[in-house]
């Protein structure tokens, strides 16, 4: 496509969609607050996408603050580091927020240490060369912030023969109740924009441009303060538009192909909160050791924009937040639309985490399911055209042609259908299941 | 960490929903016709609301006896009481209250339960059950009255307390609908009467500014496809005009044909049943049309006066063929 494609004046949007309510008020006028730190850290060595990590310190070791304690298995892989200075107190199987229990590196803190980072001169990365820019990025730990955590530097590797000729910022924010991105780019649009021309340089891209919905006017002003030549784009505010495809669909009208990806349309997405963290790795040398999360939900006694150490149990977050309420009934990692429920606070706070959201009994009722009345409302929900009612029909006769006929493999899992649904029926887990019975079929042959 | 571990509680994502829920949406269109109910008992008596009364408890009474292990209580989902009382308003003033009851029986039975239960069934609940009675009392339910002042409103018909099965003791000053009028006598009912509703017909029909307010209203809630009722009505419009425009001492105007007869109850209330009519946006519009069309063509050319409840039991047969070729296309294909 020509870089100079027009973008509408007007805020635009994408397609479909939902538009739960926002929920952002008790967080998002409340400035980042760093965390002090705790007595223990927990650092799960699965925490992106690709293969986990692989050990390199052993117990009892001591480890300063930004060191490496995991290296990458592979390209699509990537590294973690001790976000405090301490001593390894286990390699041991933890129970990860995905609620599986998993191998992690267990880090004692050192209660003495000032845990002050060691100085760093500013890296001109436009001096290093392509591979090793790469790689520095992978050995800092950068993965994706806004929630799947996919590792950064494969993005910034564009394939052999690929070109990547506009670089799209997701600054969407389109989860109800979070707005640590949001407080991002509030506080640091300096280091959002200096990470965005960072990406398109490398890339070598002509354009840039920062998607932002515009319930965050002042993110929009003070990110059009700090960039001369990078546009900000305002979006009408709708879920799920910080998922790539509907990004780049509502600022150019155009469609990522099925199955593809925004490289096929010349395009990458990052998220404004990767993006800071990429320019504060080149200014001062900071690999990936802590994140903002928002803590907030009426179950929960203080609402607030956290900077937190990564491997900080939710307990401790938590608890500095002012502790739960009595109502507290659910305590979920992530947003309200595509979070995970947690069993127990003792899990910590990975790379991917944005939010821990404490619901009570009023904001996470019991949902009663009713019989399907063909309503047509999860249809006009989906945002990649899908018939949800229908595949969940298809999925429960296990039709799986039939399933791959209806394009169930473009579904990535918004939970616009399901929130929609007037009969509370669980669309979107007959979508995964259904996705789970043709990935069973293929691995089968 | 001093705070002890609270009980949570897991369950999958989304942790928020829409606050519209089934039985929510049933009791907004059933408060709507509850205002239609209360139009009829001003234009027809008391009595509307014992046939009304007498449909519901059918409807009602069925779903009940045949899903209590699915339904938690007699009202359920809300969706047979609103069935009984859509029915009770298509029904003639002056028809004996068993078979308004059978009516609710029938509707309930044959049109829902049978086909698997709610979200289930291919065609209108409440239509089969005035088309059981179509078949079944062809005289009872073309017996039509007109409008009776407001001195005789506590003055209920004899008819009404027929016994079952027994020849009623019909009283009733016969009279025409403004459908009647128009095909046999080519007499064209005033637009004022049309809109305000004092003429002969079905008990809900009638007023035709009522309809609208209630098709309004329900549209901006979103309780419905507004793609369908406004599909219906243009076609209705369009395929009137085009008749009249041909013969205009044969055919009436597009104005009459929408104003008169359950065009407007049917757009408002039966073209937008979500069960029974396509899912997609296209096919709403399809659908709309086709009963549209289907009713202009019965009323014109078929043997009987009004021709909406099979134009809509038409069109509900062929949903599922609708629905399969006017699929989306998927993003990104």
């Amino acid at each position: 496509m020509s870089a100079a494609a027009a973008v509408s004046a007007a805020p635009s949007t994408f397609r479909h969609g939902v538009h739960p309510p926002e929920r952002k008020g008790a967080t998002d006028a409340l400035p980042i607050e760093r965390m002090p730190f705790v007595g223990e850290y927990v650092l799960p060595l699965s925490q992106h996408t690709g293969a986990p990590s692989k050990p390199v310190v052993r117990v009892g070791q001591r480890v300063r603050r930004g060191q490496l304690i995991g290296e990458p298995v592979g390209f699509i892989s990537t590294a973690l580091h001790a976000p405090v200075t301490g001593r390894v107190a286990a390699v041991e199987p933890r129970l990860h927020p995905n609620g599986k229990t998993l191998p992690a590196i267990v880090i004692e803190t050192d209660p003495y240490d000032s845990q002050r980072l060691p100085a760093f001169a500013p890296l001109d990365p436009s001096s290093l060369p392509a591979a090793e820019m790469v790689e520095r990025v992978q050995l800092a730990g950068l993965v994706g912030l806004g929630g799947a955590a996919f590792p950064s530097h494969v993005k910034l590797q564009v394939p052999e023969g690929r070109r990547v000729q506009l670089v799209v910022i997701n600054g969407c924010e389109c989860e109800p109740y979070l707005t640590c991105d949001h407080r991002i780019m509030v506080e640091r649009p300096d280091a959002v924009v200096r990470g965005t021309a960072i990406i398109r340089d490398r890339v070598g891209a002509e354009r840039a441009i920062i998607g932002v919905e515009e319930n965050k006017p002042d993110a929009i002003a003070a990110l059009r303060a700090a960039s001369a030549d990078i546009e900000v784009v305002p979006l009408r505010v709708k879920y799920p538009q910080g998922a790539e495809k509907m990004l780049v669909d509502a600022i150019f009208h155009r469609e990522i192909p099925e199955g593809g990806l925004p490289l096929d349309l010349e395009i990458l997405v990052n998220n404004v909160g990767t993006t800071a963290a990429l320019a504060d790795l080149f200014d001062r040398g900071v690999p990936l050791i802590e994140r903002v999360v928002t803590v907030t939900g009426p179950a929960v006694a203080r609402p607030r924009n956290l900077l937190v150490p990564l491997g900080t149990p939710l307990s401790a977050a938590i608890e500095h937040c002012g502790g739960l309420t009595r109502e507290i009934r659910q305590v979920v990692l992530g947003g309200p639309m595509m979070g995970m429920a947690q069993k127990s606070l003792d899990v910590p706070i990975i790379k991917g985490s944005s939010g821990i959201l404490c619901l009570d009994r009023a904001t996470s009722v019991p949902f009663r399911e009713f019989p399907c009345i063909r309503c047509g409302r999860c249809v006009e929900a989906c945002p990649i055209f899908l018939n949800p009612t229908r595949l969940a029909q298809l999925v429960r006769a296990e039709r799986l042609d039939d399933l791959e006929a209806h394009h169930l493999l473009g579904c990535f899992e918004c939970a616009a259908c399901s929130y929609a649904c007037p009969s509370r029926i669980p669309l979107v887990q007959w979508m995964r299941l259904g996705k789970a019975l043709l990935r069973r079929r293929k691995e089968a042959g | 960490m001093t705070a002890r571990t609270p009980d949570l509680v897991l369950s999958s994502a989304p942790f928020s929903r829409e606050t519209a829920t089934t039985p929510r949406i049933m009791l907004e269109v059933v408060a709507a016709a509850l205002v239609v109910l209360g139009v009829a008992c001003w234009t027809f008596g008391i009595g509307a609301l014992l046939i009304v009364g007498a449909a519901t408890a059918g409807a009602v009474v069925t779903e009940w006896l045949f899903s209590r292990s699915a339904v938690p209580s007699p009202l359920g989902d809300y969706s047979a009481l609103l069935t009984g009382l859509l029915l009770g308003l298509t029904l003639p003033p002056e028809i004996p209250l068993w078979i308004a009851f059978l009516g609710g029986v029938s509707g309930i039975g044959l049109g829902k339960l049978i086909w698997g239960g709610l979200g289930q069934n291919l065609f209108n609940p409440a239509l089969v059950g005035r088309a059981f009675l179509q078949a079944a009392f062809p005289t009872a339910i073309t017996t039509w009255s007109n409008p009776v002042g407001p001195e005789s409103f506590f003055r209920v018909p004899p008819g009404l307390f027929a016994a079952p099965l027994l020849r009623a003791d019909i009283d009733a000053v016969s009279a025409a609908t403004p459908l009647g009028l128009a095909k046999f006598e080519q007499q064209l009912t005033g637009y004022g009467d049309l809109i305000v509703g004092h003429t002969a017909g079905s008990l809900g029909e009638t007023s035709a500014v009522v309809l609208l307010l209630c098709g309004l209203w329900l549209g901006l809630r979103r309780l419905f496809d507004w793609r369908l009722p406004v599909a219906t009505c243009l076609a209705v419009a369009v395929c009137a005009g085009a008749l009249h425009l041909l013969q205009p001492d044969v055919h009436p105007p597009p104005a009459f044909a929408l104003l008169s007869g359950g065009a407007l109850f049917a757009a408002v209330f039966m073209v937008t049943d979500p069960v029974t009519t396509p899912t997609t946006t296209r096919g709403a519009w399809i659908f709309g049309f086709g009963v549209g069309f289907l009713v202009v063509i019965i009323r014109q050319f078929g043997g009987l006066p009004e021709g909406v409840m099979y134009a809509i039991l038409f069109m509900n047969a062929l949903t599922p063929h609708i629905n399969r070729f006017t699929q989306p296309r998927s993003f990104g294909a």
